[in-house]
């Protein structure tokens, strides 16, 4: 037992602003407050459609990427845990949308819409055994999970088209009018008010009493039964959540692509998109955004010039990022302007 | 429903103990062995409402041991654990939480990046079970957070709310333990080492601001300063080799011979 006396005292805070009155209502509600470089970056995303007109397609798949690492980042980055088989439920949505519009039924928006449910049901299973589970043991089930799905997927060659994707896929025009164009207006537009809308979403689940509890489970599972907390209940709800809007990205994917590849379901998707999430920094909101962003551009200029040679390039990313920005692009930023905000 | 007043000696006891309320924390012939090592053997204990019931003894002793017992983070091997005259020996450690039954930790064990109003603020929403609401944002819990920043306050922490608990003095940490146990409106608050790694001259602070606590909740603290037990004890409890040695008020237990020669004769300070 810790018979030892740490020199430290109860008096000597560093530097404690002498009794300045605090409002504590008014320091939460600004810690949630809506910034102006969010509105600055959420016009920014409409801008590929006057000067990027040939990346539209790229902008798309950015976006539902994007889309798919912030429900990642649910589960990674604000609740703790982790997950080597996300892609489960992306491609569970990629397909429930492909297989929907191939048998007749194009609506993009029911058909979205079905996608997600499908995959939020899944994750709620899954949850079951989530909950119960921790550390190594959860790396092992997600990554078991996923690869079982890709082989089923696989075999199901009569439903799902197995290595050849599925296809035969027509999809409706969105509302009766928007067509799916050839240079992804239409598919761009979709998809970045799918990102938008579900992001306004996460945002009020992460500034919520909920969200809190979340970041409280990161931050120390074994305090919070000790303040009452029932964490597998939470790891429930959040794990199905964060099912559901990696079944509407994957929903997005199929209907603005028009098809489904195997590798949505893979190994490989889960795995990159937890590299997004640590380059663009886990649990900072914007984190898995700003790592889709990178990553994909990266990916299209990098293979651009050498297909294969781009995960080289990659590989000295990733060392950089962690070895100089152990927090992402985003946390060290994060934590640059708060050093700076906090000098007099 | 008072069952038995703790058998209190008229002579030498403090005023504290000499109302005795009805029992609120029992055990019964707790018994935990880790293997051949015996942690906990036969602990019988009961504690009255609004007690300040001590826990010593030396290094080993099972006083942790017994805490993580009572709070259900150990379970017994046999003995039963009563909370209010019910059996809790099977409850969930956060079930026996929400029924008032609340501990703090030896070591800290915080949430680093949250800041001190955040951490308390989780904790009441916890207890008022709004902590599940993901629909609506944080700072609408205004009563939520304004009862932990009136904890905080009672702590002398309220000027540094705003800064993340990993920032904090150690000091600070240690009442920050005690203002999250606080927010879940414990019934009985189990204090393991409140003071551990506080010098000497603040521990005193510390457990002033215990001693302040409501007389509604009742506590079983460990510690090691024996200046500090016998200021603020009403009854004290001496465990040795995972079990109890003998308990009674503090001036029974100062002039136990037992107590002297195994516990106070190596390791008493000053």
């Amino acid at each position: 037992m810790s018979e030892t006396a740490i020199p430290s005292s109860i008096q000597a805070a560093p530097a404690s602003p002498a009794a300045t009155p605090v409002d504590p209502s008014s320091f939460l509600r600004d810690k949630v407050r809506w910034r102006w470089f969010e509105t600055v970056f959420w016009l920014a995303t409409l801008l590929p459609f006057f000067v990027a007109e040939t990346y539209l397609i790229l902008a798309s798949q950015i976006a539902i990427t994007a889309l798919f690492a912030v429900s990642l980042d649910l589960i990674v980055g604000y609740s703790g845990l982790v997950s080597l088989g996300h892609a489960v439920f992306f491609g569970f949505g990629a397909y429930i949308a492909g297989l929907l519009s191939k048998h007749g039924w194009g609506e993009p928006l029911t058909g979205l819409l079905v996608a997600t449910a499908g995959a939020t049901v899944l994750g709620y299973l899954i949850s079951f055994i989530i909950a119960r589970i921790t550390h190594f043991a959860l790396i092992m089930v997600t990554l078991g999970l996923c690869l079982l799905m890709f082989e089923l997927a696989n075999k199901a060659h009569w439903l799902t088209g197995g290595d050849d994707g599925l296809q035969g896929m027509s999809m409706w025009p969105i509302f009766g009018i928007f067509d799916f164009d050839l240079y992804g207006y239409t598919a761009y537009a979709y998809s970045l008010i799918g990102l938008f809308l579900s992001f306004l979403v996460i945002r009020r689940i992460i500034n919520s009493p909920f969200g809190l509890s979340l970041r409280g489970m990161r931050e120390n599972v074994r305090r919070m039964p000790a303040i009452g907390a029932s964490i597998k209940r939470r790891i429930q709800v959040i794990y199905t959540i964060s099912a559901g809007f990696a079944g509407l990205a994957g929903g997005l994917l199929a209907q603005t692509t028009q098809f489904v590849a195997l590798d949505a379901l893979s190994f490989q998707r889960s795995a990159e998109t937890l590299v997004m999430l640590i380059l663009g920094g886990a649990g900072q909101l914007y984190g898995g955004i700003i790592g889709a962003m990178l990553f994909l551009v990266a990916r299209d200029q990098l293979a651009g010039m050498n297909p294969q040679f781009w995960y080289f390039w990659l590989g000295l990313l990733l060392v950089v990022v962690i070895v100089f920005l152990p927090n992402g692009i985003l946390g060290s930023l994060a934590k640059l302007t708060s050093r700076s905000r906090r000098k007099p | 429903m008072s069952i038995s007043s703790s058998p209190t000696l008229a002579s030498g006891t403090p005023a504290a103990s000499g109302v005795a309320g009805p029992i609120v924390l029992e055990t019964r012939d707790l018994q935990k062995k880790f293997g051949s090592l015996v942690v906990a053997k036969d602990i019988s204990i009961a504690v009255p409402q609004g007690g300040r019931y001590a826990l010593i003894g030396p290094n080993g002793a099972g006083k942790t041991t017994l805490i993580n017992l009572i709070t259900g983070m150990l379970k017994p091997d046999s003995g039963a654990i009563f909370l209010n005259g019910q059996d809790i020996t099977q409850m969930a450690p956060a079930t026996r939480v929400k029924r008032g039954l609340v501990r703090t930790f030896q070591i800290n064990t915080l949430f680093p990046t949250l800041t001190a109003l955040e951490a308390v603020t989780l904790a009441v929403c916890e207890r008022r079970g709004e902590a599940g609401v993901w629909w609506r944002s944080l700072p609408g819990y205004g009563e939520a957070i304004a009862e932990a920043y009136d904890i905080l306050s009672s702590l002398n922490l309220a000027a540094d709310c705003e800064r993340p608990t990993r920032e904090l003095a150690y000091g600070q940490q240690r009442l920050l333990e005690i203002a999250l146990a606080l927010a879940t409106k414990p019934s009985v608050l189990l204090l393991d080492e409140p003071a551990a790694g506080v010098p000497r001259s603040e521990s005193a602070e510390l457990f002033t601001a215990i001693a302040g606590l409501s007389k509604e909740i009742t506590i079983l603290f460990i510690e090691h300063d024996m200046n500090v037990v016998f200021r603020f004890a009403s009854r004290i409890i001496v465990m040795v080799n995972g079990s109890i040695l003998v308990e009674g008020a503090p001036a029974e237990i100062s002039a136990d011979p037992r107590v002297r020669e195994v516990y106070l004769g190596s390791g008493y300070h000053d």
